[in-house]
């Protein structure tokens, strides 16, 4: 029985979880910083050079970390739903695929980070509305024919990533790689990816009780009162937006749109009013964690932090997917 | 069965309604119409388009002509939700994507009555635990959906149907995959559901049998696009549902009821 205080202690635990997470992502790496100097440097500016590598190092990427393992769970939550198939990730659509196109282009002719992320964007807008073109069309939408247009674009785009990358000069190779791997090195300004993860939840959030409907089915939905439609087209919209924004500030970081809306619904359920919140918290502080080991496990070398969430989602995946069937078997 | 000088309007009512799919014409300017307490049986042949007609009726695909209209109003009119407090429909196929208890799938049918924000109340749970015991699933509240054989799906779908408490069942095919006693127990939740809250019913039944027990009127099918309506009893006879199902059936009689065996 869902009830709103259940869902509140879990949010409030999870919220906890993504603090800590930040806060350790703030205290590890070349310089070890404190728990106190840490709390002094946040909040009295203090902390000499110890304060500076937190403030204008370590805050601005735990920050655009969490913003991007956020917007990717619940990106990867709201096309599970509307494709209502377990394997949907935010990138089965193709949206990263027109962002890594849009990127290589931009490292191809040797745009600096703005103009990465500028053509990474349209790369993915593009994508997007490629795929919505070709699956809605004639105004019918199955899942099917939404799922298989969107792999297919994504396809064409991976071939054309393939492509370029061959034709690459050996000196633009390594940052086309991390790119496409996932990597919040370069990130600065964690403003604007905060944003949109917060837009996107607040525009979310309302329908989640029509969004546990659409699971079970859109003719189900619309008999119990849904516009089943417009709910679809704006999930769609959300869930694109939200992988874009992510891609654009991280690359593509793979499995945490998989696995963490996975992981949530088999610790709490499959409410979606606790379930988009709840990824949420646990994508930002999952890519949080994977991204401070990234840059420490090899240190002074950082590994692309797509690589460890690989590393990390792939065995826990495979052990949730096992104990799931046994758990179910009578 | 014409009805059109009552002063309320009927609870559903199909005003020359054209329907078909794939080019084959299910039906042609049908006028149907349904009053608070009526039990309509849907038969044909498969193929002959029973679901079809069945979710135009419910508001789930357009008609290729004509109206129907849902307490005097269109679907459009009314909008999803308040369509939802009026007419229920129970799907022919159903499959869950996700894992989710007995008790959590058969909440959802409470949704058209909760506000944007609210969360079920123990009112709601009380109504939902009422449906399933009325199923027979009383015990089954914490059970995994994806657990569940075919014919609990099926008791779990009409419960969810209960929950959402509308005038109006849709039913197609609601003892499909039921145990005699489970298929005659449904049947009699449905019609008493008519007799003692005036509920309307429409159901696509394959057993003409159990439309004959079960239902007032009946409406054959015949797959070319021609429908005959009327009186259960006028329309069950043997030589129609020879023609219907164009098979030869011999109708047996035994204490009041009535059996249709395949000669």
């Amino acid at each position: 029985m869902p009830t709103r205080r259940r869902a509140l202690f879990i949010l409030a635990a999870l919220t906890g979880l993504a603090l800590s997470s930040i806060a350790l992502a703030l205290m590890v790496g070349s310089i070890p910083v404190s728990p106190t100097e840490v709390f002094s440097t946040l909040f009295n500016h203090g902390g000499g050079m110890a304060g500076d590598v937190v403030r204008s190092l370590r805050l601005p990427r735990a920050l655009a970390g969490f913003a991007c393992g956020g917007l990717l769970a619940l990106a990867g939550a709201l096309l599970q739903i509307l494709l209502r198939n377990p394997l949907a990730d935010p990138y089965v659509l193709g949206i990263s695929g027109g962002a890594g196109v849009g990127a290589m282009l931009a490292i191809l002719f040797g745009l600096s980070a703005a103009g990465i992320n500028g053509f990474a964007f349209l790369g993915a807008l593009g994508a997007m509305l490629v795929v919505f073109g070709l699956a809605h069309g004639d105004g019918s939408w199955t899942q099917t024919r939404l799922l298989l247009t969107g792999v297919i674009v994504a396809a064409g785009c991976g071939a054309v990533v393939a492509l370029m990358l061959s034709i690459a000069p050996e000196h633009k190779l390594r940052g086309m790689l991390f790119w496409l791997m996932g990597d919040l090195s370069q990130t600065n300004d964690p403003k604007l990816a905060l944003g949109i993860l917060g837009a996107a939840l607040l525009v979310a959030l309302p329908f989640a009780r029509e969004l546990n409907l659409l699971a079970r089915g859109a003719d189900t939905a619309q008999t119990l009162g849904v516009a089943v439609a417009r709910l679809r087209r704006g999930v769609y919209l959300v869930a694109s937006l939200a992988t874009a924004a992510a891609v654009t500030h991280a690359g593509s970081i793979g499995f945490i749109g998989l696995i963490v809306p996975h992981l949530v619904r088999l610790a709490a359920g499959n409410d979606q009013r606790l379930l988009l919140p709840a990824s949420v918290l646990a994508g930002g502080s999952l890519l949080v964690i994977a991204d401070t080991l990234a840059r420490t496990i090899v240190a002074p070398q950082q590994l692309p932090v797509g690589v460890l969430t690989a590393l990390i989602g792939v065995p826990v995946f495979l052990f949730l997917l096992t104990r799931d069937t046994q758990a179910r078997r009578p | 069965m014409t009805s059109a000088t009552t002063q309320t309007s009927p609870l559903l009512e199909a005003r020359r309604l054209s329907v078909s799919i794939g080019g084959n014409a299910v039906c042609r300017d049908l006028d149907l119409s349904l009053q608070a307490g009526e039990r309509l049986a849907i038969l044909g042949r498969n193929g002959a388009g029973k679901s079809t007609l069945l979710s135009v009726l419910a508001g789930l695909r357009a008609a290729q002509a004509g109206a129907v209209l849902l307490d005097g109003s269109s679907y459009t009119a009314l909008g999803p939700r308040r369509s939802a407090l009026i007419r229920g429909w129970l799907p022919q196929a159903r499959g869950d994507a996700f894992a989710s208890t007995v008790l959590e799938t058969a909440l959802v049918g409470r949704h058209p009555h909760l506000d944007r924000w609210q969360w079920e109340s123990a009112g709601d749970a009380k109504i939902v635990r009422e449906a399933l015991a009325a199923v027979d699933l009383a015990e089954f509240e914490q059970r995994d959906v994806q657990t569940l054989s075919g014919g609990e799906r099926q008791r779990l779908a009409i419960a969810t149907l209960l929950a959402q408490t509308p005038r109006l069942f849709l039913l197609d095919e609601p003892i499909a995959h039921l145990d005699l006693k489970h298929q005659i127990a449904m049947l009699e939740l449905f019609a008493g559901a008519a007799r003692d809250c005036g509920a309307g019913v429409v159901m696509v039944l394959h057993e003409p049998a159990l439309a004959w027990r079960f239902c007032d009127r009946a409406l054959l099918i015949h797959g070319d696009g021609t429908t005959e309506s009327g009186p259960a009893r006028e329309m069950l006879t043997a030589e129609r549902l020879s023609a219907l199902y164009q098979y030869p059936l011999q109708a047996i009689e035994c204490d009041g009821r009535i059996s249709f065996i395949p000669r």
